[in-house]
């Protein structure tokens, strides 16, 4: 239990990471990135093509994917998401992104094949082990913390860190959050609200570069994952309430750790704890934990 | 006044007469193409078609996107296939079981449009897409029922029993029949109050209830009737593939390419579907026969070029040009006058 409670935030802060790109998005263009799942693979397998065939470790691969997801990121939304307009942009957003995603399945497919791989580290597989302690009056098993997702944690508290002090220390965060409270009145004011979008396309994008090489080294993987991330994203980020990063950083944990406990006695039916958590959720409050009122609006 | 006149009773005539043309053409087509190859193509092309029009009338005049029809469709296949071998029924008796099929579709949607259309926009989006994952998880798991992963291995006890040339025959003429069906049901609904009181839900739901709309009644009740047409070419797919496992009954590409046929064609519109299923459904088995996974990336550019290009569909911008063509056309009188927008309605309420 123990374990899996350890297993389920650590690996719920990548998660949690993932989600963040996909809801500040959302946040700032109104739209759904239904992509975001399989740019996740496609990140995955940028760190496993560096790792395979140059030698570079994932760690510092990432100096490489961060950059080329950033870039891949901001060029979709300057030649498709920025194009669309009236009054179905939003169903339409929602099959624009998917169209991408078919796009880089198909690449994808095409260059790795079908069968599934995983990237090869050293630290893929070790782990540091905690012994058993009591907590206040309950007594807790020793558990090890496998190092990988040690890391992955660590990196995605230091980027959420970085998020953070972007949206609310620097300029630019302040026309990111105006932009996402009043598009026309920031434009009045005169932010480049098209520029803003790019790079927030950009940043949610990049995201999925450190995402992508956590999930690369500790699940086998091929183009079909992408499904399987995206419905947990989606899943997180509408539990979290749309456009909160906060909201969509407590729905990763909770999710994840629910996951990794019902794994614990019934493997087969763990994923659909998130839509179970999900509906109900919605029955009870239909904007989500943290969403805004205004998102409910037709 | 005396153009008006004549204009609506030449579209009075030509409108029905163009109807018939078509169904001619749609009941002559396998006795004209009696190759399997086009026969088996035009199964699948009115199999997708009665699913856009069926989600069309729901989706398209709602403005509530549900990309979760799938959950309807797979329920039927695997109904039937369940209730085809159980039972042991065999030859064109299969084909009963459709209703009962679409029955089960609707019955399911009951709960699910219940619980999904508290939300709106981007969450009921998302709401479906959950569903969706919920049924194929189902699908997966209980395997005493649906077979898991595999699917249901065990083929009918004797297939249709008729001859092999013109084995696809039964299955084109109901899928032919379960499609105009659906189109003529989804024109009735766009003709009436019902219809009216959706297309007001999507322009402005809140507005709509303050004028009296039972918003959730009238959206469930669309929601319901999307899903019954959907299940029975479910279950009609499975007696024509005689297989059915949890990753091709429960397509998420299907709920993708349904939304693009009717956005290629004209959303909420009735014509719309139908020429979106014509043109993409053929294209994307043409792709599919091709080895590589090339085709994988055709379909995303082509799928991108369609709503990037012709964001509104095929059909209300080619009527509202025809409308704006004639108007110059004709130079005076009350088309002349009618203002771009008010064409535009007309060629809306005409589509």
């Amino acid at each position: 239990m123990a374990q899996a409670i350890t297993d389920g935030i650590l690996g719920g802060m990548v998660y949690a990471l993932m989600a963040a790109g996909l809801t500040l998005i959302f946040g700032v263009m109104d739209i759904i990135n239904i992509a975001q799942g399989i740019l996740v693979i496609l990140a995955a397998y940028l760190s496993y093509a560096l790792s395979v065939h140059l030698h570079i470790n994932p760690l510092l691969g990432l100096l490489i994917t961060v950059p080329v997801m950033f870039v891949l990121g901001v060029t979709v939304e300057w030649a498709f998401l920025r194009r669309l307009r009236g009054r179905e942009r939003t169903a339409m957003s929602l099959l624009v992104s998917y169209a991408v995603a078919v796009i880089i399945e198909g690449a994808l497919y095409q260059v790795f094949g079908a069968t599934p791989v995983a990237i090869q580290s050293s630290y893929a597989n070790s782990s540091v082990h905690v012994p058993g302690f009591h907590l206040l009056f309950i007594h807790v098993a020793g558990f090890y913390l496998a190092n990988i997702y040690l890391i992955g944690a660590g990196l995605a508290i230091a980027a959420f860190a970085v998020i953070y002090l972007t949206l609310y220390r620097t300029k630019f965060g302040r026309s990111i959050r105006a932009t996402m409270q009043d598009k026309v009145a920031a434009r009045l004011i005169g932010i480049n609200v098209n520029r803003v979008a790019a790079l927030t396309f950009g940043i949610g994008v990049a995201v999925t570069a450190l995402g992508g090489m956590v999930y690369g080294v500790t699940n086998a993987f091929n183009p079909d994952s992408g499904y399987d991330l995206i419905s947990r994203l989606l899943s997180i980020v509408i539990l979290g309430g749309l456009g909160s990063i906060g909201g969509a950083m407590v729905a990763a944990l909770f999710m994840v750790t629910a996951e990794e406990i019902v794994n614990l006695w019934q493997p087969n039916w763990a994923t659909v704890v998130y839509y179970a958590v999900l509906v109900i959720v919605l029955l009870v409050k239909p904007v989500g934990l943290f969403g805004k009122r205004e998102a409910r609006a037709q | 006044m005396n153009t008006a006149l004549s204009r609506s009773a030449s579209t009075a005539l030509l409108r029905p007469a163009g109807i018939l043309v078509l169904l001619a053409i749609g009941v002559a087509y396998p006795l004209v193409f009696t190759n399997a190859v086009a026969t088996n193509d035009a199964i699948y092309t009115l199999i997708f078609m009665t699913w856009a029009v069926a989600w069309n009338a729901f989706s398209g005049y709602s403005g509530y996107i549900s990309l979760g029809h799938a959950v309807f469709f797979g329920s039927g296949a695997y109904f039937t296939g369940i209730a085809t071998v159980d039972w042991g029924w065999t030859g064109s008796k299969v084909f009963w079981l459709l209703p009962l099929a679409g029955l089960l579709g609707g019955a399911i949607a009951v709960p699910v449009g219940l619980l999904a259309l508290r939300v709106r926009r981007h969450t009921f989006v998302v709401i479906t897409i959950a569903f969706f994952f919920i049924f194929q998880l189902l699908a997966y798991n209980l395997q005493s029922i649906t077979g898991g992963t595999s699917g249901l291995l065990e083929p009918p006890a004797a297939t249709i029993g008729y001859a092999v040339a013109t084995y696809n025959n039964p299955f084109y003429y109901v899928a032919f029949g379960l499609a105009v069906g659906t189109i003529a049901i989804a024109w009735l609904i766009r003709r009436s109050r019902f219809g009216l009181q959706l297309r007001a839900i999507r322009d402005d739901e809140d507005r709509a209830r303050s004028l009296g709309v039972h918003a959730m009644r009238v959206k469930l009740g669309a929601f319901v009737f999307s899903a019954v047409p959907v299940a029975m070419v479910g279950g009609l797919w499975w007696y024509y593939t005689t297989i059915v496992d949890p990753a091709s009954g429960f397509d998420p590409l299907n709920d993708v390419a349904i939304a693009l046929m009717a956005f290629l064609g004209g959303l909420g519109t009735v014509a719309g579907p139908v020429l979106g299923a014509l043109v993409i459904e053929p294209t994307y088995l043409t792709f599919q026969q091709q080895a590589s996974y090339w085709y994988w990336m055709a379909y995303g550019a082509l799928f991108l070029i369609i709503i990037l290009l012709l964001p509104r569909g095929v059909i209300p911008t080619a009527t509202e040009q025809f409308g704006k063509w004639r108007a110059r056309w004709r130079g005076r009188g009350v088309h002349a006058a009618a203002s771009p927008a008010a064409i535009s309605d007309r060629a809306e309420d005409l589509a």
